[in-house]
């Protein structure tokens, strides 16, 4: 059940590099034409965010490590792009147009309009979905990993936290649920929480005998306890 | 649909393998098809380049450590606090900011991603999104942290903050002994990005 961005905890990767602030905003000058081509493909509205999340998470573990960071984004949005009828395989592979897109064209972002459009945002509140079942204080325990209703689906409980006990230390009211959101499922909205965990409840060998993770998850991932 | 229908027959594999002309065919074909128009790009690229970044963060901790209402209000609301300097939008739609003390410090990643607080501290630096970071901040901040230069004493407690939903959350360093009196343009001028994100300590340059 588990993918290969769901990495929280894994053992080998070795050392952190600090870069102590001297690293420009793109290292490529690619990196960031890759990520203005992700934003602004994204401003087309066929994919929502979940979505976008999930096609970088089902690239295969051998493509998801050999590729840099913008390299996956840039895969992600490849297989999206054809996924979702803006391109045809057939383009990617000649690079000549042969589809026509005229139902898109009036959602194409304006350079002028660039400012306005990410300044906006895109929250996930809502002000619909079930109530709270857990209040701050309560002792919960989280299900197993895993989306409920799609094999490898996509979820935002990480692997290393399923199983887990925890203490609601936070309510943030109703949010986008990723588990439907990322599979054309609907938004179905439901109560995010900031959940403690303690160190020695996650790992075999805690860092510090007093540390927290914090995670914020949603109700649907929780469990009375 | 599930994408495991593709996981054999990925589309991204048909495209150049040299990255630069991977980014550059793709968006020659989104260009031709009318779908993008480059001066968009130019304009995302200058945002994150020159316009949103640490500074946005760097303003919000001094005017919160100059100001202890504006702290309170912060600490209760940090996306309508944020709000009140400008600072909004994507990737900063629901913020958190949690404050180090002599207690507690507090340290940000994202184990699933590259999740980060946009608005206030712009495009995440490489480390941050290393396999390296992601899969040993939660399980070893303190020896995460040793790599940054920072040691922590045993009796201060370490919250990691693994942000895999919508809540962004940005640090509050310690404001450094030294600093009475100071504008908050100066105190803004100490607060690197590291320290929000709770990989390093603000101190007075020597």
């Amino acid at each position: 059940m588990s993918r290969i961005h769901d990495m929280g905890g894994r053992f080998g990767d070795g050392a952190v590099t600090p870069d102590f602030g001297q690293e420009p905003v793109f290292k490529e000058e690619w990196h960031g034409r890759a990520l203005a081509l992700t934003l602004a493909s994204g401003f087309l509205g066929q994919w929502t965010l979940d979505e976008g999340r999930h096609m970088r998470e089902s690239l295969s573990p051998t493509d998801y490590m050999r590729f840099s960071y913008y390299e996956k984004w840039l895969a992600g949005l490849a297989n999206l792009l054809v996924e979702k009828g803006v391109v045809s395989r057939d383009e990617l592979e000649t690079g000549s147009t042969n589809t026509a897109t005229e139902a898109l064209l009036a959602r194409v972002i304006k350079a002028e309009d660039v400012p306005a459009r990410l300044s906006k945002g895109g929250p996930t509140e809502r002000d619909v979905g079930p109530k709270a079942l857990f209040a701050v204080g309560d002792l919960v325990k989280t299900h197993p990993a895993g989306n409920t209703t799609v094999p490898g689906g996509h979820t935002r409980l990480p692997i290393y936290a399923g199983g887990k006990t925890g203490q609601i230390v936070a309510i943030h009211g109703n949010h986008v649920f990723p588990d439907t959101n990322a599979h054309q499922a609907g938004e179905a909205p439901e109560p995010l929480y900031t959940v403690a965990f303690k160190a020695n409840e996650l790992w075999k060998h805690p860092d510090g005998p007093k540390d927290l993770v914090m995670l914020d998850l949603w109700q649907s991932y929780l469990a009375p306890l | 649909m599930p994408h495991d229908s593709l996981d054999h027959d990925h589309a991204h594999s048909v495209l150049p393998s040299d990255p630069a002309l991977r980014v550059k065919a793709l968006e020659t074909l989104l260009v031709q098809k009318g779908l993008i128009d480059p001066k968009t790009l130019d304009a995302i690229i200058d945002t994150y380049e020159n316009k949103i970044g640490p500074q946005n963060g760097a303003r919000l901790v001094a005017k919160a450590w100059s100001d202890p209402d504006f702290m309170a209000k912060l600490m209760s609301d940090a996306t309508a606090t944020a709000l009140e300097l400008g600072f909004y939008g994507r990737q900063g739609e629901h913020l958190v900011a949690v404050q180090n003390t002599e207690a507690v410090h507090n340290l940000v990643v994202c184990t699933l991603c590259s999740c980060y607080p946009w608005p206030l501290l712009g495009i995440p630096p490489s480390w941050y999104k290393s396999d390296a970071y992601r899969s040993r901040a939660v399980r070893e901040p303190r020896k995460v942290l040793a790599e940054f230069g920072v040691q922590l004493n045993e009796d201060k407690e370490v919250r990691v903050w693994d942000s895999t939903a919508e809540i962004r959350y940005l640090v509050i360093p310690q404001r450094p002994l030294g600093t009475e009196g100071w504008s908050e343009d100066a105190l803004a001028s100490i607060v690197s990005r590291d320290s929000m994100i709770g990989t390093a300590l603000v101190e007075v340059p020597q």
